[in-house]
């Protein structure tokens, strides 16, 4: 079982991979909105690959009104 | 279609088509890879009238109000079917609020009845504020067997014991209230009338006929003017089926589109944007000699569509780009927004007609749309038949603030007569809205007249309404304005908010204090955000009441400082 602390390193790996920023200025409790310059259909999209990567289903509405990694982070470790 | 002009209520004209169409289907409700359900029109009576049934036996009286909290899906509609048949009113309320803020519309609407999905219930039940909701019943849908439901009952188990009685209202009568925004200090419900929908339904579906067989896409919150009236009443009316997705991610909507071989779809500007990006970056990756070919067929479609869409023609010159989206594409209608026309001008080039639009929740959705013959991107279309449209106070090239009057305008804003009287003027609905009509009958927009701002999501934002997330700020006094209300631009898109402080004597804008700004800031959902502040030295004008005194403080502002001046947050 991977820790909260995993869990919110792999996605901020993940993230700054794919949206071509430096893993080294992504902080947990940023907002990916504003630090990854990103729009909503643009985070669903970063949904996607981290539910492929950990392998989980997380529905639209779970991450309503979700904007920073933290939150993600817990989310996703609540279905793992 | 149904004969509008011959029913009196919305739920009169919806309990006919069930009748009108009982074997085709109205409903597909998909999951990501899998269909969940899919309804006929009788299957859909069958699972709407015992809700309306229960909902009488349990005191739901004509006129009472009652609230949908629901993402896309059929329960909204079956819900939404069930109040209208039990003489109801019906307050569609927006999932993407917060908790406390659907907890503020509850209370400001009075509505007595909620429909609500689970996750989302869980959210307003954990809300301060919940424990004074005067809710006299709530419907969850989807709760999990063992699920705390703090006084609610299960949707599926709300089933009344009679077959219902049809309750009948006037054309006059409310239908629906509507939040067009304002979930701050200063709610906009907008009071619709079953005249007000019949109208627009009947005004707007001669443009975008629905078929027994023709499919909707459904994904603008149905709450939303648009997909109420393209995701319900219009595909009912005209015996077509309503598809709904489960989820919003980019690639089950591309799927959907050639697995149900999907009609028509509306989409907010930014999903539009997101479809163009994704279809430059393929053609980007064509080989060279491929490339070539499609920008020389892609030419000779434009050529060929500026007076009218031809939809065969372009499917066949661009055979792959059609397939992409279902290959029985008729339209794609954009609104809630203004859309920038190189966008439009895309779609259009490689032969996927855009309908964009104009319109308000005011004005029950539509004002104008452009009917594309012949193509003008620069404009927002012609008036949508039974609508006037007045120019008021032109300047020398004949631009001023549009209003509209028009059967389907609402009326008024519930409980407020004082922002309803501004409003409507005379009869006419005052829009806020900065444009010109030109000789061929097209309204082109200019701007805003007044303070706000919509976002490319389609969600109109009053700076007053975000003000009361930065109480507490270490200032003497500060305010939000739409930064072009303040330095007025032609210009309708890339909007932004900015805080205006007014510091206390001898304090300076420190480090300490821009995080403070960003933390208050980072509390709001990212499109409600204020994008940078600016510093202002003298005391704001207030009136006896000491509210201030915002047109006077935006024209001080605007003549003493430049747009330059503010920094970025």
């Amino acid at each position: 079982m991977k820790t909260i602390e995993q869990t919110t390193d792999e996605i901020l790996t993940l993230a700054a991979t794919h949206f071509k920023v430096s893993r080294a200025e992504l902080q947990p409790g940023d907002d990916f909105y504003k630090k990854l310059g990103i729009d909503s259909l643009q985070a669903l999209d970063l949904l996607t690959r981290l539910e492929n990567h950990f392998n989980v289903e997380l529905p639209d509405y779970e991450v309503q009104g979700v904007s920073d990694f933290h939150t993600l982070a817990t989310r996703i470790q609540a279905r793992l | 279609m149904l004969e509008l002009a011959k029913y009196d209520s919305l739920g009169a004209a919806l309990r006919d088509a069930l009748v009108q169409w009982p074997d085709e289907v109205c409903l597909i409700e998909a999951d990501r890879e899998r269909e969940k359900s899919r309804l006929t029109y009788r299957q859909f009576g069958e699972a709407a009238e015992p809700v309306a049934a229960a909902l009488e036996e349990s005191g739901f009286a004509t006129e009472d109000r009652a609230a949908i909290i629901m993402t896309n899906q059929p329960k909204w509609l079956i819900s939404a079917y069930a109040v209208f048949f039990a003489g109801g009113v019906l307050v569609p309320l927006d999932y993407k609020l917060s908790a406390a803020e659907h907890l503020h519309l509850l209370a400001h609407s009075q509505a007595q009845v909620l429909f609500v999905e689970y996750p989302l219930w869980r959210l307003i039940t954990q809300t301060p504020a919940f424990r004074e909701h005067k809710l006299r019943k709530v419907l969850v849908t989807e709760a999990p067997p063992n699920a705390e439901l703090a006084g609610a009952q299960r949707w599926e188990e709300f089933h009344g014991t009679r077959a219902p009685e049809f309750r009948p209202r006037a054309l006059m009568d409310t239908a629906c209230i509507v939040y067009s925004s304002g979930t701050g200090g200063h709610p906009r419900g907008c009071v619709l009338t079953h005249e007000n929908y019949l109208e627009q339904c009947a005004a707007v579906s001669p443009i975008f006929p629905f078929w027994p067989g023709a499919r909707y896409l459904s994904i603008i919150p149905t709450n939303h003017a648009i997909d109420f009236m393209g995701g319900f009443v219009m595909p009912f009316t005209g015996g077509g089926t309503v598809v709904h997705l489960r989820t919003l991610r980019p690639e089950f909507i591309r799927e959907a589109f050639t697995k149900y071989k999907i009609t028509y779809m509306a989409v907010v500007p930014l999903i539009l944007k997101n479809l163009q990006r994704g279809l430059r970056e393929k053609f980007a990756a064509l080989p060279a000699a491929k490339r070539k070919m499609l920008d020389a067929l892609i030419g000779i479609n434009r050529a060929l569509t500026r007076s009218k869409p031809r939809p065969g023609l372009s499917r066949m010159l661009l055979k792959d780009i059609h397939a992409a989206f279902g290959g029985g594409l008729q339209a794609l209608l954009v609104g809630g927004a203004f859309t920038e026309p190189a966008t439009i001008e895309f779609f259009h080039d490689i032969g996927i007609p855009i309908y964009n639009g104009y319109g308000c929740t005011e004005a029950c959705t539509a004002i104008s749309l452009n009917d594309l013959r012949p193509f003008r991107p620069d404009t927002v279309g012609k008036p949508v038949p039974g609508m006037e449209i007045r120019i008021v106070e032109p300047d020398a090239d004949g631009i001023g603030e549009v209003s509209v009057r028009s059967k389907t305008v609402m009326s008024g804003y519930l409980d407020d007569p004082e922002m309803t009287a501004e409003t409507l003027v005379n009869g006419w609905l005052m829009t806020g809205d900065l444009g010109r009509v030109d000789a061929s009958g097209h309204l082109q927009l200019f701007g805003r007249k007044k303070n706000m701002i919509v976002t490319a999501e389609g969600k109109n934002i009053y700076p007053e309404d975000i003000e009361n997330n930065f109480e507490g700020i270490a200032v003497k006094e500060f305010c939000v304005y739409a930064a072009n209300y303040i330095w007025p631009r032609h210009a309708m898109t890339g909007e932004q908010l900015v805080l205006v402080l007014h510091l206390e004597p001898g304090h300076t804008v420190d480090d300490a204090f821009v995080r403070e700004l960003n933390r208050h800031n980072g509390q709001l959902l990212n499109y409600k955000r204020v994008s940078g502040y600016i510093v202002w030295e003298h005391d704001f004008p207030r009136n006896a009441a000491m509210k201030i005194r915002r047109v006077v403080l935006a024209g001080l502002i605007g003549k003493q400082l430049e747009r330059s001046a503010v920094v970025s947050l």
